[in-house]
């Protein structure tokens, strides 16, 4: 057990228990804010992993971005409404069932798959490699992302269009 | 880095399903989207260890892409959300019953 592999099982442990925490909270704001916990770890473990490019863009864009976007949502919608009651166990039964099924089957093939126990050896990508062939191999990936953000950004326009247009529009 | 792939394939495989319970048992419709947020990280998590594991970057790019993804599905979804609220005044998926379903 070295140093890396250290500091993996301590982000892993990190990731899963705020994420845990964020599933279950009862009040909506403080499972975001696990959530960002989460995301922060997560972004740590990309830069153990070798993508200090992905672990930047965790930051700024689901930690940063989207789970800011989420608590403006939460401060826009009333308190009362949002905070009814997590429910009786026996709604979270199932899925945690179906969860622990799912999980221990998972295990068992990744345990006795050909090939398993295949160690990590620590690398580092470098921003300009991940880049250049994101730029030049997958620029058309690129392409389809751009559109699909226009759509997205057009779609919440759309939707967030004041009343008295929608009237306005009607003939 | 004496740390084994399977390791990393079960630590996404316990955070998408953190996610997926999170999908399914939470009614209000913020915490459905959160969960399916957790669900697209936890992919995310998966590919970096792949890509690790294969020495090959196109798994770093494809979490770029889960990323944009991500953001096009979180504007659409919380302005459904918002609007869901202002218009029907529902927070709870439960409470958009409006087709029967």
């Amino acid at each position: 057990m070295n140093l890396f592999a250290a500091i993996f099982y301590v982000l892993g442990a990190i990731i899963v228990i705020a994420t845990g925490m964020a599933v279950t909270r009862r009040r909506t704001m403080h499972a975001v804010v696990y959530a960002v916990v989460s995301f922060f770890a997560t972004a740590a473990l990309f830069g153990l992993l070798g993508a200090p490019l992905l672990a930047v863009f965790e930051v700024i864009i689901y930690a940063g971005a989207i789970m800011v976007l989420f608590l403006f949502i939460i401060m826009l919608i009333p308190r009362t409404r949002l905070e009814r009651d997590v429910g009786g166990g026996l709604r979270w039964l199932l899925p945690g069932i179906l969860s622990l099924v799912i999980l221990a089957c998972v295990t068992v093939l990744t345990v006795t798959a050909h090939g398993s126990g295949q160690q990590l050896h620590p690398a580092m990508a470098s921003p300009s490699d991940v880049g250049r062939a994101l730029y030049v191999r997958y620029w058309l990936v690129v392409e389809f992302v751009s559109f699909l953000l226009f759509m997205g950004l057009a779609g919440a326009c759309f939707l967030g269009r004041r009343q008295n247009d929608a009237k306005e529009e009607r003939p | 880095m004496s740390v084994p792939f399977d390791m990393v394939l079960i630590l996404a495989t316990v955070v998408f399903l953190l996610g997926a319970i999170c999908a399914m048992a939470r009614r209000t419709l913020i915490m459905i989207l959160l969960g399916v947020e957790i669900m697209l990280n936890a992919a995310g998590i998966a590919f970096v260890g792949a890509s690790l594991r294969w020495m090959a970057l196109d798994g770093q790019i494809f979490v770029l892409v889960v990323m944009g993804v991500a953001a096009a599905e979180i504007a659409i979804g919380l302005a459904l959300a918002v609007l869901a609220g202002q218009r029907c005044r529902a927070a709870e998926a439960d409470d958009l019953s409006g087709l029967k379903g």
